[in-house]
């Protein structure tokens, strides 16, 4: 596993967790992320996970594969994920090639992830409840 | 033996085209002579034949006269440079009404065929000079025929490739119709290449807009095949990535069955039948309600 600054700054905003990825991840790096990001959920009893990955240009098979393992491992930690900031590029090569994000919600940027969990789990602390959740 | 046979080949073709040098003037004047009844011939051999029955008599008049006038100055000058360009203009007009290219080609052949006739009729007594005067006259008409046919074609494909432009060019609009509520009507047909121009501009619609749900309408497209369905199933999924639902609306009976039949996978898609139900459904996932002014709500 890689040491070293990490490239991913995990973040904790009441009762979740935000997990922005700054530069483009090898796999290595990947792995260790989703270390650290399941060992910190436990560590703050979150209830929520927010990815964003608005600062990727690219997102390879392995990098979604690990995002989907990232969301079921923390689904069994006890937190929903959601996936934000999927570029208009990098959302349409994800698709063109065959690789979603499975069963993972997304959101096109950190407020409305924000939104989806709070609609989700139920905190409405930050703003009124827009309704029912869109992108299962 | 053998000098002398080359001799003899060398002789005829300077002879002869000394003579064409005046045979042709000699043919063009013929012609000229007898244009009005050549003409009409020939013009009423159009019409036995129902060529160009696009026209009426007068513009059939007109053209005649002017296709026949260009005729007999490229026998003349043997330069089909001025006949090109009042193809490609006459092409241009009678393109939009519907002229095919065997009725172009048709006309030019009788207009030859008539024009050989009288010059047969002309020279029969005399079947060498016949022989030389068809021998000048030949190459020169089907220089004049493979120029109309070629120009008519040019223009038709000219015509067709503006057309595909203009189609291509077809604003696909990606319209704000409520905060957060994006419509993308699509009109004409979907090519891939406008179907990626397509989920492009969706996508950085989305982005912009800060959409969270996307009507598709797609009644104006006219046919969707296994090709299109799979753009339209990627630009939905595309657009799931980027956190926006998509409703699609507008599918008429005949795509319908057709997608099924041809058993694409829609089974992600959320379909709803019309732009209005497919507006209202999307108010629903926003949490908008519509009240009318007199309080009752509408559904």
């Amino acid at each position: 596993m890689t040491s070293g600054p990490a490239l991913v700054s995990i973040l904790r905003q009441g009762p979740y967790l935000i997990a922005s990825v700054h530069t483009a991840l090898d796999d290595s790096e990947m792995v260790r992320f989703q270390h650290d990001l399941v060992d910190q959920i436990g560590e703050h009893r979150s209830r929520g996970v927010i990815i964003d990955v608005a600062a990727l240009d690219v997102l390879d098979s392995f990098g979604s594969r690990t995002l989907r393992q990232i969301a079921e491992m923390a689904r069994l930690r006890g937190a929903s994920t959601v996936i934000v900031g999927i570029q208009p590029d990098v959302a349409l090569a994800m698709v063109q090639l065959g690789m979603g994000t499975g069963s993972v919600p997304t959101a096109l940027d950190l407020e409305e992830g924000l939104d989806y969990l709070n609609s989700r789990i139920g905190h409405t602390r930050s703003s009124p409840s827009r309704g029912p959740d869109l992108a299962p | 033996m053998s000098e002398d046979s080359q001799g003899t080949v060398g002789d005829i073709p300077r002879q002869r085209g000394h003579d064409e040098d005046q045979l042709l003037p000699q043919l063009v004047a013929h012609l000229r002579e007898h244009r009005t009844k050549l003409r009409q011939e020939w013009a009423s051999r159009i019409q036995d034949t129902h060529l160009l029955e696009a026209m009426t008599p007068q513009e059939m008049v007109a053209e005649t006269t002017s296709v026949y006038d260009n005729y007999v100055e490229v026998l003349e000058t043997g330069s089909v440079e001025a006949l090109q360009h009042y193809a490609r203009d006459l092409s241009e007009r009678i393109i939009p009404r519907g002229v095919e290219t065997h009725e172009v080609v048709g006309i030019v052949l009788l207009l030859r065929d008539v024009l050989a006739r009288s010059l047969f009729e002309k020279y029969q007594g005399e079947f060498a000079l016949l022989d030389r005067v068809l021998d000048a006259y030949e190459p020169a008409a089907n220089r004049i025929a493979n120029t109309v046919a070629v120009s008519f074609v040019d223009e038709r494909e000219r015509v067709i490739r503006q057309q595909q432009d203009a189609i291509r060019e077809l604003s696909t609009p990606v319209l704000p119709v409520r905060e957060r509520l994006l419509i993308l009507p699509i009109i004409g047909v979907l090519d891939s290449e406008r179907a990626r121009q397509l989920t492009e501009q969706l996508l950085s619609g989305i982005r912009t807009h800060r959409a969270r749900v996307v009507v598709i309408d797609i009644t104006g497209a006219p046919d969707v095949d296994a090709k299109v369905a799979n753009h339209l199933v990627q630009t939905v999924d595309a657009s799931r990535l980027m956190g926006a639902s998509v409703i699609i609306t507008g599918l008429s009976p005949k795509i319908a069955q057709t997608l099924v039949t041809i058993g694409v996978d829609l089974s992600k898609m959320n379909t709803i039948g019309d732009l209005q139900g497919g507006l209202e459904e999307a108010e629903r996932l926003l949490g908008y309600t519509v009240t009318r002014e007199d309080g009752a709500a509408i559904a």
